[in-house]
């Protein structure tokens, strides 16, 4: 909580509700005056209003308490949090009410905003400098890309796989396309939009048409976290199945394997399995975890994940030729992403690394997807005028 | 609508088509005799052919003379050629990566001193030697391409060679019963090397010519590439090539607001500075405009840079 001698400029409109000592009338006016969180400079207001022994705010911003307790306006039920938080921000957060000697977690009644991710919703706050960008939403220009379910039987992974092909729009036969290869696949679609993305971009020729994998884990911790069957799955059957069945160029450098959190993992750990298959990789908020000394403190399912890491950072080479890296700076992993930036480039590989304030979130991984497939697979923009 | 004389020779530019085509809102006003009219649809490149769409916008008279489709077979019957031809694009290329290094500081140091305020009398003189030098190096740039290409001409000969002389006649006939040509968008660089290619430019002499897009662009005298707002990098223009040369004294620019910062008086004083004496216009949705020989007439108004950075609405120049 900023407390009030310390904000910068004068007083905020909770500061001035405070010091009417107000009615419930006051506090109905405030509230139906105002959208929340209220961003007033540098200052974000959150705001609770019901019955409650205590509030606090549940975020997951690294290097803030993750929970922030709201103060009450004396004699009303309404509650608030001033936080301070820098330009471009974007934040995910719940309310956790205690009431009666309960706690339950809530999404922000007075904020419409939502994201959504495999464990449910939350509230979205941002600062300003951050919109939601406008190529992440159907534009009922672009000509939509086609999704196509087929089931691959792989004996790398003993059994049948779920893959979501895309087609670009105006997909022919006689077009060679780049692969762009996705872990978590169904994650991408649903939290990511990355369809709307995808058709938005090949539409604004900002990337080319590409053929998009969209892979299924099934025992995801296990099969992102440096597995060479899932490694072998994808460089020795599912690729190569792509490339016989559909016009894909079929070089290096029209592959791209892409991957968020452990599916990053995925992606690096396959292209150190086989070194130059893959000549782009697209990594997200990767959990690129390892020791320079000891043990680590993550739990077991992270041992082939550090064992990998070590491994690499020891001996860095060269498993692509252009890696995309991004990593929110309100992310734990910002410390793994930032460190794995010099080993790749030593390596002699092509390296752009981008940060954002934002979290570890499917939002985060959306919003930088623009940035890194148009440096992967530039498209004819500059060409192209139709 | 009102409905123009067809003169023998007047070009049509249109605005893009990709997303509601009005080509069938215009074409009854161009009053193109009777009989086919050749279509060239490389820009589309493997769609090339896929023509209903086209074809409804000009009564089903359109006849396609697969230039992307005769280039491939060419190449492909004759490999010392397409082997020529493939290095002398990447000649191009690397002169092209070059040409936008060079460029990128031209520009900067351009847009720095249109946006510095002082005394003019200081900074006039800079920002007009400034200008002389992205010129400069325009011309330099399309110097340079036009020798490559030259000693490719005079190396191989391409015109002479049996696997391009055999498509040029096919497309000469083609053209000789045309009563028009169009000429679809799609990417310019395709479109220009095929017409280039085929000598398409001597077979059309006399007959309208109706293009939008990079169809436009590839029919003026230099196809000029532009975005201020690419995904990767600073946005900029630069020179591709020489075009036809059948548009004198205008850079073709479809698609301007989408793809121009038009609001920026700096970026688009820079613009129309950089090519002048070239009138810069926006091409866009629903509009046309039509060379005589003489002069451009708009239908409706266009928009046209400024060199004050302001955006003039143009119907005759």
């Amino acid at each position: 909580m900023v407390e009030r001698e310390e904000i910068e400029g004068g007083r905020l409109a909770v500061h001035d509700l405070v010091e009417r000592r107000p009615s419930r009338q006051n506090v109905d006016d405030f509230l139906r005056k105002n959208s929340f969180p209220l961003r007033e400079g540098r200052y974000t207001t959150f705001v609770y209003r019901g019955e409650a022994d205590a509030v606090f705010l549940g975020h997951w911003i690294f290097g803030l308490p993750s929970s922030q307790e709201f103060q009450r306006v004396l004699s009303t039920d309404l509650w608030f949090l001033v936080m301070e938080l820098p330009p471009a921000s974007r934040i995910e957060y719940k309310l956790q009410r205690i009431h009666k000697g309960k706690m339950e977690w809530l999404l922000d009644p007075l904020n419409p905003r939502r994201a959504s991710d495999p464990f449910g919703e939350n509230s979205v706050s941002s600062t300003e400098g951050y919109e939601v960008p406008e190529w992440t939403k159907p534009d009922p220009n672009s000509r939509p890309g086609m999704l196509k379910e087929l089931f691959f039987e792989s004996k790398a992974l003993s059994g049948p796989r779920r893959v979501v092909l895309y087609l670009p729009a105006r997909f022919r036969p006689t077009r060679r396309y780049d692969l762009l290869v996705v872990h978590d696949g169904p994650e991408y679609l649903m939290y990511s939009s990355m369809k709307a993305v995808l058709d938005n971009l090949i539409y604004r020729l900002e990337i080319p048409g590409l053929i998009v994998a969209f892979t299924h884990p099934e025992r995801r911790l296990t099969e992102y976290a440096n597995h060479e069957p899932h490694a072998r799955y994808l460089a020795e059957e599912l690729v190569p199945f792509l490339e016989k069945e559909f016009p894909l160029l079929g070089e290096p450098r029209s592959r791209c394997l892409m991957g968020a959190s452990f599916g990053a993992v995925a992606s690096l750990s396959t292209a150190w399995r086989y070194p130059g298959f893959f000549g782009r990789l697209l990594l997200q908020s990767g959990s690129f975890a390892f020791t320079d000394i000891g043990t680590h403190q993550k739990g077991p399912v992270f041992d082939p994940v550090v064992d990998f890491m070590n491994a690499f950072r020891g001996h860095p080479r060269e498993v692509s030729e252009k890696v995309f890296v991004s990593c929110g700076t309100y992310e734990a992993l910002i410390y793994e992403n930032r460190s794995l930036v010099p080993f790749l480039q030593k390596a002699g590989m092509e390296v752009r690394y981008v940060e954002a304030r934002d979290g570890h979130n499917w939002e985060n991984w959306r919003d930088r997807m623009r940035e890194g497939l148009s440096w992967l697979f530039p498209g004819p923009l500059w060409m192209v005028y139709e | 609508m009102k409905r123009e004389t067809s003169k023998r020779g007047t070009i049509w530019l249109l605005g893009p088509q990709y997303q509601s085509p009005f080509l069938k809102d215009v074409f009854p006003s161009f009053g193109i005799p009777e009989g086919p009219i050749a279509a060239v649809t490389a820009g589309w490149q493997e769609r090339e052919g896929e023509d209903v769409e086209l074809n409804k916008h000009l009564s089903g008279r359109a006849v396609d003379l697969e230039l992307y489709r005769r280039a491939d077979r060419a190449f492909g019957s004759d490999p010392e050629l397409a082997r020529a031809h493939r290095e002398m694009q990447r000649q191009l290329r690397s002169l092209t990566r070059i040409y936008d290094r060079r460029l990128s500081f031209l520009r900067e140091s351009i847009l720095w001193l249109l946006e510095e305020s002082g005394d003019p009398r200081l900074l006039d003189p800079e920002r007009e030697h400034a200008f002389g030098q992205i010129r400069d190096l325009d011309a330099w740039h399309l110097k340079r391409i036009v020798e490559i290409r030259g000693e490719f001409e005079e190396n191989f000969r391409p015109a002479e060679r049996e696997s391009v002389a055999r498509e040029r006649e096919s497309i000469a006939r083609a053209l000789s019963d045309a009563a028009a040509l169009v000429v679809a968008g799609g990417h310019v660089a395709v479109l220009l090397n095929r017409l280039r290619l085929f000598g398409v430019k001597d077979m059309v002499a006399g007959k309208p010519v109706i293009a939008w897009s990079a169809g436009a662009m590839a029919l003026t005298d230099r196809v000029v590439l532009f975005h201020d707002n690419p995904p990767q990098g600073a946005g900029n223009a630069g020179v591709m090539e020489r075009g036809l040369g059948l548009c004198p004294g205008l850079v073709a620019l479809p698609d301007g607001k989408k793809r121009l910062d038009l609001g920026n008086r700096f970026r688009v004083s820079a613009m129309a500075r950089r090519f002048e004496p070239d009138s810069c216009v926006v091409l866009e949705q629903g509009d046309c405009i039509s060379f005589n020989g003489e002069g451009w007439r708009a239908q409706t108004d266009v928009l046209r840079l400024g060199a004050s950075g302001e955006l003039e609405k143009v119907s005759a120049w």
